[in-house]
């Protein structure tokens, strides 16, 4: 599957079948600073993903001193 | 996964609180948490006009966006801060938000109307970026609600940014700002009333949020803002929470239920101290302010190129 990361943007090739925790996990990031998306919509941490899949794993952790 | 209220399909899991959600009960719950914030610490009249600070990101888009859902009568404020690209792009998403909602965004500019940009502005006067930068909104954000008459200025403070500033105070024990930490302050002579709604919900809820609502938000991180120490601060306890659900909601809950009214009075007392700006008439400890201070040493300087990178295809210096 395309796996798309944001902040730097960048590409990866991972094979599948895996689950979104599996994916996050693999690509050593922390589940609770990432959302997981397939075709721009948002979807939970046991969702199957297939090498056909186009996802996107995107940072939530902002902000500098507010 | 299935939605913890209707067992249908769920679009999100929440692991601190064991539940899975669908779009609709999502929407809800986290319409549910503000309420429960709003209500607890008697944030808002429902009679009350409601400034909110602005940045074109996640937090502030969906709280304004919370709050008119709500029925609240609220306006967006934002500061431009001359941070090149980003800067622009921030704005166009909050300028968005607003057209689109036929809401009211209040701007103001810092190179044109203070003469300093952050990147700039911040060297001169020997700041870091980011304390600059937070320097000018917390003093813009004062006087526009001041100025405006509003009753209520609300920011996109969320769980995870205020679990990371006591992670911060608590490690330096900085106890003059542990008594100021609270999801309210009232207004006092020179300041407006602050309310923080978002504290019942972790960053990744409100970028959830933002997607399911269709809000489009600036996902890139500020460039001057890489590497800070807060932000280390949430990769620390994001670290926790995964391997302890639940833990950032605790260390912030439980400070303000069991310790922050110990730390009140030393910020009172920091607070009697203060006397007008001898330039601007804000509160402040000295003659003049700390902003009118950073004016005065960062206007009038060229601007500073700063890489920017946004998006795939865009990896440029600001002129």
């Amino acid at each position: 599957m395309k796996v798309i990361l944001r902040n730097p943007r960048r590409e990866l090739e991972i094979t599948g079948p895996r689950t979104v925790i599996n994916l996050l996990a693999s690509l050593d990031l922390n589940r609770e600073a990432h959302l997981v998306m397939r075709d721009g919509e948002l979807i939970p941490g046991d969702a199957a993903l297939n090498d056909s899949d186009v996802i996107e794993v995107r940072p939530v952790i902002s902000g500098g001193f507010r | 996964m299935k939605c913890v209220t209707c067992r249908g399909p769920a679009v999100i899991d929440i692991r601190r609180q064991n539940a899975n959600y669908c779009v609709e009960h999502f929407f809800e719950q986290c319409r549910r948490q503000v309420v429960k914030a709003i209500d607890e610490w008697k944030m808002i009249e429902r009679s009350d006009r409601v400034l909110v600070a602005v940045s074109g990101g996640k937090d502030s888009l969906a709280i304004w966006d919370l709050l008119i859902e709500l029925g609240y009568q609220a306006d967006g404020f934002y500061v431009g801060l001359g941070i090149g690209d980003y800067s622009d792009v921030s704005h166009a998403h909050a300028a968005a938000f607003a057209e689109s909602r036929g809401l009211k965004l209040l701007t103001v500019d810092l190179p044109s109307e203070y003469g300093y940009d952050i990147p700039s502005g911040s060297r001169a006067a020997r700041r870091a970026p980011c304390s600059a930068c937070g320097l000018s909104k917390r003093h813009l954000f004062d006087a526009a609600a001041l100025d405006g008459g509003y009753d209520v200025l609300v920011t996109g403070h969320n769980l995870d940014d205020e679990a990371a500033v006591l992670f911060g105070n608590t490690l330096h024990w900085h106890t003059e700002y542990l008594g100021r930490q609270l999801p309210v302050l009232p207004a006092r002579d020179g300041f407006p009333k602050k309310a923080k709604p978002l504290v019942r919900l972790t960053e990744r809820e409100t970028a959830a949020y933002c997607l399911l609502r269709g809000i489009d938000y600036l996902v890139d991180e500020c460039p001057m803002a890489v590497g800070n120490r807060h932000l280390s601060y949430k990769e620390a306890l994001n670290d926790i929470e995964v391997k302890s659900p639940g833990a950032k909601h605790s260390f912030y809950f439980g400070f303000l239920d069991r310790a922050s009214a110990l730390f009140v009075p030393e910020a009172e007392d920091d607070r009697d101290g203060l006397q007008p700006c001898l330039t601007c008439g804000a509160p402040t400890p000295s003659e003049v302010c700390a902003f009118c201070r950073l004016v005065d040493r960062a206007g009038g300087h060229q601007p500073e190129p700063v890489p920017v990178e946004l998006g795939s295809t865009r990896t440029r210096s600001t002129p």
